[in-house]
C-alpha cells in the first residue's frame, strides 16, 4: 500500500468523461449548452426558457442520451426503487443547470503518462472524517482520481487501522445524487459570484454596526483553521456572535467537567491499562463515542483469556452493543444511574457497605484494582454523573494511568442548548439581520420548545444563509443555500479525540458547486477569492515555527496528522468533593430511595446507524442492521419485555407515545435487557426532506425533545393503537435456543474459570479429519491455502465489517420492502444472539462471512458449475456462469449466499459508477453472490509478489499484510486472514488456539472460517446471581 | 366358438365395458364426440374460463421474465417456493398416466384400455406444466439451456454431480417418451377418424396425423411390437423420474430434505396424486359425455384402490420421517418434527395429515369407492394434500434450518398464485381441447375388450 501525498490538483477522471459517441446530423445539445442557454435567466423567465427547451427536439434527444432509461421508464407500483430512480431523473431535470458539468471531451490515451499514475493501481491519501467535531483519521483509496473506499489510518493513534461505520459510509455521501448541486436563492439557481455580490451589501451594512446583526451558527468545530477564521471575523466585528448547536452534543460532559474541575476538560481513557472497567451508560465501543475506534482496539486486546483479561461492568438504560459485551450488565433506568453512581462513590469513599450485592462486589473489585480501573460516564448522563465518575476515578488513583485530561478539542465549548437559546432569543428580539448556518440541520433537530423552524420561516431575520450538503429542512427555510462540499472535496483540518490535528485534503474536485465553511467565512470577512487550500495552508504556515514549511506540510498531509498537536495530558484535580453543591451530599440522601422517577421514563438516543439524522440519505447506513435489533430503515419505540406484557404490546404493534403533550406513533420493539418502565426512542428518523433514500423513513421524535430533557425524562405515556407496522429486521430470531427448548451451539461461551478448567470446550462438535470416503485435495503442493479466524471475544458488534464489505465489494442496497422480504444483500452479516432471562440476557455477536467450506455443500448442487473450489481452497463464485437456481443457497447451512432477486444494483446513476470498486464485478439480476475472501485483493497481492519475485530474483510470497476488507476495517482486530500453508501466519496461530472451533462443525463442511469461542470474565462474587 | 366366454372380464365384478356394445357402437360413440357432437355452450364457457387462466399464466410469466424472480415470495433462506412445489406436484400427477399406459399394459391389465388415452394426455399436459417451472424459476431463464450438456465454445460443461442436471435428463426423457407413447397409441384411432370424417380438411388433418395407417396385419404387427417396446421403456420412468426429483431434496443437507426414504416415498406420492387427478377428470368427463358404458364403476373402484394403496405407502413415509426425527437423536431433525407440529406452518401440516392420510381411509369402504360424488371429493382432497406435502417439504424445511439467525418466513405473492392457477389453466385448456379433437378413449383398444375380439382365442382355448 502506498501512501502518497496529494500533490497534483486532481484532474477529471477520464472515466467520467461522457462517452457521447453517437454523431447525429442535427444539432446536439448537451448539458453544458443547456446551462449556457439558461445561465443568465432567473425566476419565471428561467422556467419559461426551460419549457421552451423542453419542447425542442434537440432537448428531447439529449434527455434520452442523458437519462437513457430513466426518462422513459415504465413505472409499476411494484418497484419503489424504479420509481425513485425515475423520480431522481425528473428531479435532476427540474434543476437542469444543477447537473454536473461533464467535460465534453474525447477519451484519448495519455501522450505523456503522469508521474505515479498507473491505471488500475489505486493510490491512498490520508485525510479525516469528522463527526461531532471529532476527527476519524482515514486513508482513502483512489482509483484514477476517484475516491472509492475508506480505510483507517494505521499510523494514527486514534485509528490504528480501524474505522467506524460513519467514516466508512461517508464515501456514499460523496456520490449521493441527492446532494444539493447549486447555489440557490429562494429556490432559484444563482452563481457563486451572484451570491458574493448579493451578500456584500448586507455585510457592508453590518460592518458599520461592528457585526451587530451577524450570527454564525455552526456545529461543533474542532478545526483550528475554521475556529481562527471565525475568531478573526469576530475580532473585526466584535458585536457578531458565534453560536454552536448540535443535537447530539456533549453538554453533559462539559458541565460535568466544570462541576468537578471548574473548567471544561476533555477526558480520554487508556483501556489497555484498565483491568476493571465500569460504564455508566456509556456506549464507548460503538461509533459516535469520541475515541471509540481506539477504545475498541485497546478493549479487545485485553479480552484475551490467556493473558490478563479485563472485566467490564455496564450499567445502562438502553441496551447497547457495549452492554452486550459486559461481564456484568445491570439494566436500570437512566435517571437511576445517578443514584447508582453516588451509591458507588459513597461505598468506595466512605467505606459504607452498600445495600446491593452488585455494588458491594463492584466496590471490592475496584478497590483491588486501584490505578488499573476505569469509570466511564455516558454522554447522555447528567453532569453530576460525570462529576462522580471523575471523583471515583480520582479516588481510585486512575488519573494519569487509565484516565487523562486535556484541553477540550472543541474550539468553542459553550453549552449547546444555551447557545442556541441565546440565538433564538436574539432572533425573537429582532437583533439578527444576517444568520449564517454552517451545516447541521437545526430546523429539523433543534429542541422542540425553541420552535426554530417556524422562526426561520418567519421574516424575523432578513438574510439567512445556509451552507449544507442537501436541500434539507433547514435549506428550505433559508433564502440562500450554498451546497457544502464533501470532506473528500475540500480542504480543512480537525482534531481527533486526543487533540491530534489532521489536515483534511480533498481527493476530487467538487462534483457539484460545493463550497466549504472556510470559503464562506472568508467571503464574510471580505476575502471572496480565497480557496480552502490557501486558507488552511496559510493558517498552518502561521503556526509552523520551523524552517522548512513545505516539508512539514507535505509530511502532515502524507501521514494524516500534524506532528506535535496531540494535547498533552494536563493536571486536573476534582475539587468539588465535600462541597455543599456537589452531588455527593445530595446523593447521600437518595442512597436508599428506590427510584428518582415515578412514571415511565423516556430516553432519546442517537441512532446507531444514521446518528442524529445526518446520514438519513445514506443507503448503506439505512440498511445497516442496528447492532441489537438488526432493524433497518426504521426506528422503533423500544421497551422491555415486562412493560410490553403489561401494556399487551407485541412486535409489529403500533403504539402512540405521548410526552409533554405531544404525540408520535411508531412500531414497538421489545428489546431483551431493556429496563422496565422505560421507553427508548431514536433520533434521526421521520425526515421530510432528506432525499430519495431517507425521506419518510421512521418517525420523528425531535418534537418531543426539549432542551430541559435532551436525553431522558419522566412522564411518558405509551398506548396501543391497534394498528400494525412491519419493522424490517434482518434477523427474525435472536436466540440460539430453538422453540422446542433445545439449544444450538452456535456461539460457544464459557466463563474464564470454566475455560481454564477445560480449554477445549468448544471443540466437541468437531468431526474427525478422516471422516470422509474421498481423499481431500492436497493443498501442501500449493503456494497458498486461505483461511480466516474470527475472535468472538474481541468482536464488539460495531458493524464496521459490514460497511467495509459493502464498500469494497459493490454490494447493492435493496430498500425496506426487500429487506422485509429477507432479501438484503450483505455478504457479511453479524448475527446477534441473546441468552438467558429476557430481562437481562447475555448478548453475543457473531460476524458471518462465507465459511469457504472445504466440503462445500453449495458446490455439489450447482448444476452449471458456477460455484467451484479453487486450488487455494476458495469457494469461488462465477457470476457469469450462474443461471440463478438458488440451489446453492438452499443447501448452504450458514445462509451466507445472497441472490439478486431483482435488479438491485443501480446501473443508471452516473455518480455510483464513479464510486464502485473497479476490481469487483457489479452483479446483475438473477445471479447469486457471496463473500469471496476479497479475492480481488488476493489477486492484486499475487501480482505484486510475482512481479517482486521476478525483480528480486528470489521467491517472495504473500504475507500477513494482505488483509480482507472486513479485517482491515475491524477496530477490534477480531478478524484475521491469511495463508494456512504458512506455519508462521497469524491465522495459523489463531487456529491453533484451544478456543478455535468450526461453526456447525458436525456437518463436516470443514469451514475455512473458524471462530475463537467467547470467554467471559465474571466476578466470582456475582456468579449465579 | 359358441361359448360366451368373456376372457378378460371376471364375472364376479362389474364389467369393464357395459354389455350390449359391438365394434361399431364403440367406434361410433367415441368418434362421434369428436366428429359430430355439436360444440355446446357449456364447453365454450368452460373453455373461456380455462383459456383465461392460461393467459393469466402468460401474463405472470411475461412479468417474471421482465422483472426477475423477485416478484415471487421467495427469499433467503427460502430460495425455492411455489415454483418448485408446483413442479414436483405436476410431475407427480403425470405419473399416473404412465403407470396406467405402460405398467398396466405390461401386466395385461386390460381394464386400463378405457382410461389410458386420457390418462396419457393428462401426463403430457402435466409434464408440460411442470416443465415451465424449472425454466421460470431460474434467475436468468435465458441461460437455462446451460443445464444441457452441449458442445460450445465457452468451454462450459454442466456439473453432473448436481441433482438438477439429473432432473433435466429425467424430465426431458419423460416428456419425450410420454409424447411418443401417446402418439403411437393414437395412430390407429387417428386413421379411424380420418375414415369417418366428412369434411375434407378434417380428413386431411387426421390423415396426415395417421401417417398412412391402413390397418394391415403388418401394420398391426409392427404397431404391437413398437407399443410393447415403448411400454417397456416407459415403465422404468414411472419409478425413475420421481426418484430423481426426490434427489433434489435428498442430496441436499437441509433438515427435512436429507433423508433416504425420499425416492420410494416420492414415487408412491406421485402415483397417489396421479390417480387422484385421473379420478378428478374421469368422473365429470364420463358423466358429461355419457361414457359410463366404457368407464365403468370398475375403473373408478380400481383407481380408488390404487390410491388407497399408494396413500398407505405415503403414510408410512410420514411415519418413518417422524420416527427418524426422534430416533436419530439429531437435534436438527427432532426440531424439524417439532416445527411441523408446532411451528408457524402447523395448520398446513395438520391439513396435510388429514387430507393425505386420514380422509382417504374411507376408501376401505365400498360405499365410498362406488359413489362418484365421494370419490371425486376424496380425489380432490388428495390432490390438495399432495400439493401441501411438497409445500411442507420444500418451504417449511427451508424456513427453519441450521442457524436460528437465518430463519425466515415465506409469503406467496399474487404472482405466485397467478402462476400456479395459470398452470392449472394451461392443463385444463389442453384437456378441454383434447376431448374435442382426439378420441379420448382408445377406440381400437376398447374394441379388444369386447367378447367378439376374443372369439378365436376362446375357441383355441377350448380345443
Amino acid at each position: 500500500m502506498s501512501i502518497d501525498e496529494h500533490k497534483t490538483k486532481p484532474a477529471a477522471a477520464p472515466a467520467a468523461a461522457k462517452s457521447d459517441v453517437c454523431p447525429t446530423k442535427r444539432k446536439q445539445l448537451d448539458l453544458a449548452t443547456v446551462r449556457e442557454q439558461i445561465e443568465d435567466t432567473t425566476g419565471p423567465e428561467y422556467w419559461r426558457s426551460l419549457e421552451e427547451l423542453a419542447g425542442s427536439e434537440e432537448f428531447q434527444e439529449m434527455l434520452h442520451r442523458e437519462f437513457p432509461k430513466g426518462a422513459s421508464e415504465w413505472l409499476d407500483g411494484f418497484s419503489r426503487r424504479g420509481f425513485l430512480k425515475t423520480m431522481g431523473a425528473s428531479l435532476a431535470l427540474a434543476g437542469l443547470t444543477g447537473c454536473t458539468r461533464m467535460p465534453n471531451t474525447e477519451i484519448v490515451p495519455y501522450v505523456r503518462q503522469p508521474e505515479n499514475v498507473i491505471p488500475g493501481r489505486p493510490k491512498f491519501y490520508a485525510t479525516s472524517h469528522t463527526l461531532g467535531g471529532y476527527a476519524s483519521p482515514v486513508l482513502v483509496e483512489s482509483h484514477l482520481f476517484r475516491p472509492t473506499k475508506i480505510e483507517g489510518n494505521p499510523q494514527h493513534p486514534a485509528s490504528l487501522g480501524g474505522t467506524d461505520v460513519y467514516a466508512q459510509a461517508s464515501i456514499l455521501d460523496l456520490y449521493d445524487p441527492d446532494r444539493a448541486q447549486d447555489i440557490t436563492y429562494l429556490g432559484d439557481v444563482r452563481s457563486w459570484n451572484a451570491f458574493i455580490s448579493a451578500i456584500s451589501g448586507p455585510m457592508m451594512a453590518e460592518k458599520s454596526l461592528a457585526g451587530g446583526g451577524v450570527r454564525i451558527l455552526t456545529q461543533t468545530v474542532s478545526s483550528p483553521t475554521l475556529a481562527a477564521q471565525i475568531r478573526d471575523y469576530l475580532a473585526a466585528n466584535p458585536q457578531a456572535k458565534w453560536h454552536v448547536y448540535e443535537p447530539i452534543n456533549r453538554d453533559n460532559v462539559v458541565e460535568g467537567a466544570k462541576l468537578a474541575f471548574g473548567e471544561p476538560v476533555e477526558t480520554r481513557y487508556d483501556l489497555s491499562k484498565a483491568d476493571v472497567i465500569v460504564s455508566l451508560d456509556a456506549d464507548f465501543l460503538y461509533a459516535g463515542f469520541p475515541g471509540s475506534t481506539r477504545y475498541t482496539r485497546d478493549f479487545a486486546a485485553r479480552r484475551n483469556p490467556d493473558a490478563n483479561m479485563n472485566r467490564l461492568y455496564v450499567i445502562e438504560s438502553t441496551p447497547s452493543s457495549t452492554g452486550m459485551k459486559a461481564d456484568h450488565r445491570l439494566p436500570i433506568r437512566a435517571a437511576d444511574i445517578l443514584d447508582f453512581a453516588s451509591n458507588l462513590h459513597i461505598s468506595l469513599t466512605a467505606e459504607i457497605d452498600s445495600n446491593t450485592k452488585f455494588v458491594s462486589a463492584l466496590v471490592k473489585d475496584l478497590q483491588s484494582h486501584k490505578g488499573s480501573s476505569l469509570i466511564i460516564a455516558g454522554d447522555h448522563q447528567p453532569p453530576p454523573v460525570h462529576a462522580l465518575a471523575h471523583f471515583i476515578n480520582q479516588e481510585l488513583g486512575n488519573v494519569g494511568k487509565t484516565v487523562f485530561y486535556s484541553e477540550p478539542i472543541d474550539a468553542n465549548p459553550v453549552n449547546r442548548a444555551e447557545s442556541l437559546k441565546a440565538l433564538v432569543d436574539d432572533m425573537h428580539a429582532g437583533k439578527v439581520d444576517v444568520l449564517l448556518i454552517l451545516s447541521g440541520n437545526p430546523a429539523y433537530d433543534a429542541p422542540a420548545e425553541l420552535e426554530l423552524a417556524s422562526l426561520l420561516k418567519s421574516p424575523s431575520v432578513a438574510t439567512k444563509i445556509y451552507l449544507g450538503s442537501h436541500r434539507n429542512e433547514t435549506a428550505e427555510l433559508c433564502q440562500w443555500h450554498v451546497p457544502e462540499a464533501h470532506y473528500l472535496e475540500s480542504w480543512s483540518d480537525a482534531r481527533a479525540y486526543d487533540g491530534t490535528v489532521s489536515i483534511i485534503q480533498p481527493l476530487i474536485e467538487p462534483l457539484y458547486n460545493g463550497k466549504s465553511a472556510h470559503e464562506i467565512i472568508a467571503v464574510l470577512a471580505g476575502d471572496s477569492a480565497a480557496t480552502g487550500h490557501d486558507l488552511v495552508q496559510a493558517y498552518w504556515q502561521k503556526q509552523h515555527t520551523g524552517a522548512d514549511f513545505d516539508t512539514f506540510w507535505r509530511k502532515s498531509l502524507h501521514d494524516g496528522w500534524v506532528e506535535g498537536t496531540t494535547y498533552a495530558p494536563k493536571q486536573a484535580i476534582a475539587k468539588g468533593v465535600g462541597n455543599e453543591n456537589t452531588p455527593r451530599s445530595t446523593t447521600m440522601m437518595t442512597i436508599t430511595s428506590p427510584s428518582r422517577i415515578a412514571g415511565t421514563e423516556l430516553n432519546f438516543r442517537r441512532d446507531p446507524s444514521i446518528y442524529d439524522g445526518r446520514f438519513s440519505n445514506n443507503g448503506w447506513l439505512q440498511e445497516l442492521p442496528k447492532p441489537l435489533t438488526k432493524l433497518t430503515w426504521d426506528n422503533p419505540i423500544m421497551i422491555g419485555p415486562a412493560m410490553a406484557e403489561r401494556l399487551k404490546l407485541n412486535f409489529k404493534d403500533v403504539a402512540e407515545l405521548e410526552f409533554n403533550g405531544k404525540k408520535v406513533k411508531g412500531a414497538v420493539w421489545i428489546q431483551a435487557g431493556h429496563p422496565d418502565n422505560s421507553i427508548t426512542v431514536f433520533l434521526g428518523y421521520g425526515r421530510t426532506r432528506a432525499g430519495r433514500v431517507g425521506s419518510g423513513a421512521g418517525f420523528d421524535v425531535y418534537p418531543l425533545r426539549t432542551s430541559q430533557a435532551p436525553w431522558f425524562a419522566d412522564g411518558a405515556k405509551l398506548t396501543a393503537t391497534g394498528e400494525t407496522y412491519n419493522l424490517a429486521s434482518t434477523q427474525g430470531y435472536q436466540t440460539m435456543e430453538t422453540p422446542d427448548g433445545s439449544e444450538r451451539p452456535l456461539v460457544q461461551e464459557r466463563s474464564l474459570a470454566e475455560y481454564k478448567k477445560e480449554p477445549n470446550f468448544a471443540k466437541k462438535g468437531e468431526p474427525r479429519p478422516d471422516l470422509t470416503l474421498y481423499p481431500g485435495f492436497d493443498y501442501s503442493k500449493e503456494a497458498y491455502s486461505w483461511g480466516m479466524a474470527i475472535d468472538l471475544n474481541s468482536c464488539v458488534g460495531c458493524n464496521n465489517c459490514i460497511i467495509a464489505c459493502q464498500s469494497e465489494n459493490n454490494i447493492a442496497v435493496v430498500g425496506r420492502e426487500q429487506t422485509l422480504k429477507g432479501r438484503h444483500m450483505h455478504w457479511l452479516r453479524v448475527d446477534t444472539y441473546y441468552n438467558g432471562p429476557r430481562e437481562n440476557p447475555k448478548g453475543f455477536f457473531q460476524p458471518l462471512p462465507c465459511m469457504q467450506c472445504e466440503n462445500a455443500p453449495c458446490e455439489l448442487v450447482c448444476p452449471v458449475q458456477a460455484t467451484l473450489h479453487s486450488s487455494e481452497g476458495l469457494n469461488d463464485m462465477v457470476y457469469n456462469r450462474c443461471v440463478g437456481t438458488r440451489y446453492c443457497s438452499n443447501n448452504c447451512p450458514y445462509k451466507v449466499r445472497r441472490f439478486n432477486f431483482l435488479l438491485f444494483q443501480d446501473w443508471e446513476t452516473p455518480q455510483f459508477k464513479l464510486m464502485r470498486n473497479p476490481d469487483v464485478t457489479v452483479r446483475s439480476r438473477g445471479v447469486m453472490e457471496k463473500c469471496t475472501y476479497c479475492v480481488q485483493r488476493i489477486s492484486e497481492a499475487r501480482i505484486d509478489t510475482e512481479t517482486a519475485t521476478v525483480r528480486e530474483g528470489k521467491e517472495i510470497k504473500i504475507g500477513d499484510d494482505l488483509q480482507t476488507a472486513c479485517q482491515q476495517s475491524c477496530p477490534a482486530n477480531a478478524i484475521v486472514f491469511g495463508n494456512l500453508n504458512d506455519p508462521n501466519s497469524q491465522v495459523n496461530k489463531w487456529k491453533a488456539q484451544s478456543r478455535n472451533y468450526s461453526l456447525l462443525g458436525e456437518l463436516n463442511t470443514r469451514p475455512r472460517t473458524t471462530y475463537l469461542a467467547e470467554v467471559r470474565n465474571p466476578n466470582p462474587e456475582l456468579e449465579g446471581s | 366358438m359358441a361359448t360366451n366366454t368373456q376372457v378378460p372380464v371376471d364375472d364376479r365384478r362389474v364389467p369393464v365395458i357395459a354389455p350390449g356394445h359391438t365394434f361399431s357402437t364403440i367406434t361410433e360413440k367415441i368418434s362421434n364426440i369428436v366428429l359430430t357432437r355439436p360444440i355446446s355452450l357449456g364447453w365454450i364457457l368452460g373453455f373461456l374460463i380455462v383459456f383465461g387462466m392460461m393467459n393469466m399464466l402468460m401474463l405472470a410469466l411475461g412479468y417474471l421474465f421482465i422483472k426477475g424472480t423477485g416478484i415471487w415470495g421467495i427469499n433467503i433462506p427460502i430460495g425455492w417456493g411455489f415454483a418448485i412445489v408446483n413442479f414436483v406436484w405436476w410431475i407427480g400427477i403425470g405419473h399416473a398416466g404412465t403407470l396406467i399406459s405402460a405398467i398396466l399394459a405390461l401386466l395385461r391389465q386390460t381394464w386400463r384400455n378405457s382410461i389410458n388415452r386420457f390418462a396419457e394426455a393428462m401426463t403430457l399436459f402435466a409434464v408440460a406444466c411442470a416443465g415451465i417451472f424449472p425454466l421460470a424459476h431460474t434467475g436468468r431463464p435465458w441461460l437455462a439451456y446451460w443445464l444441457f450438456p452441449y458442445p460450445n465454445t465457452m468451454r462450459y460443461w454442466p456439473n453432473f454431480r448436481s441433482p438438477l442436471v439429473w432432473d433435466v435428463f429425467a424430465v426431458s426423457t419423460y416428456l419425450t417418451i410420454s409424447l411418443v407413447f401417446w402418439f403411437v397409441g393414437l395412430i390407429p384411432d387417428l386413421a379411424t377418424l380420418r375414415d369417418r370424417a366428412e369434411k375434407p380438411w378434417l380428413q386431411r388433418t387426421y390423415g396426415l396425423l395417421a401417417m398412412g395407417w391402413r390397418g394391415s396385419a403388418k401394420h398391426w404387427h409392427r404397431y404391437e411390437t413398437a407399443y410393447l417396446l415403448l411400454a417397456g421403456l416407459a415403465t422404468p420412468l414411472v419409478l425413475s423420474v420421481h426418484t430423481v426429483v426426490s434427489f433434489d431434496f435428498a442430496v441436499g443437507i437441509v433438515p427435512g430434505w436429507h433423508t433416504t426414504i425420499f425416492p420410494p416415498y416420492f414415487v408412491a406420492g406421485a402415483i397417489y396424486s396421479g390417480f387422484a387427478m385421473v379420478l378428478c377428470l374421469a368422473i365429470p368427463i364420463r358423466a358429461i359425455y355419457k361414457l359410463e358404458d366404457f368407464i365403468t364403476m370398475r375403473h373408478l373402484e380400481n383407481s380408488a384402490k390404487v390410491m388407497l394403496a399408494t396413500g398407505l405407502i405415503v403414510a408410512y413415509g410420514y411415519g418413518m420421517e417422524a420416527f427418524m426425527g426422534w430416533y436419530s437423536g439429531n437435534q436438527f431433525d427432532s426440531f424439524l418434527l417439532w416445527n411441523r407440529l408446532h411451528g408457524p406452518y402447523r395448520f398446513f401440516y395438520a391439513a396435510l395429515l388429514a387430507s393425505n392420510i386420514f380422509i382417504p381411509q374411507v376408501l376401505w369402504l365400498k360405499k365410498f369407492r362406488v359413489s362418484t360424488g365421494w370419490l371425486w371429493i376424496i380425489s380432490f382432497v388428495v390432490l390438495c394434500g399432495m400439493w401441501l406435502e411438497r409445500f411442507i417439504i420444500i418451504v417449511v424445511s427451508l424456513s427453519r434450518d441450521f442457524l436460528t439467525s437465518s430463519w425466515g418466513q415465506y409469503y406467496p405473492t399474487k404472482w405466485d398464485w397467478m402462476t400456479f392457477f395459470g398452470t392449472i389453466g394451461l392443463f385444463l385448456t389442453g384437456m378441454w381441447l383434447f376431448v374435442r379433437v382426439l378420441p379420448m378413449i382408445s377406440i381400437f383398444e376398447l374394441r379388444t375388450l369386447l367378447p367378439e375380439s376374443h372369439a378365436h382365442e376362446a375357441t383355441e382355448v377350448k380345443q
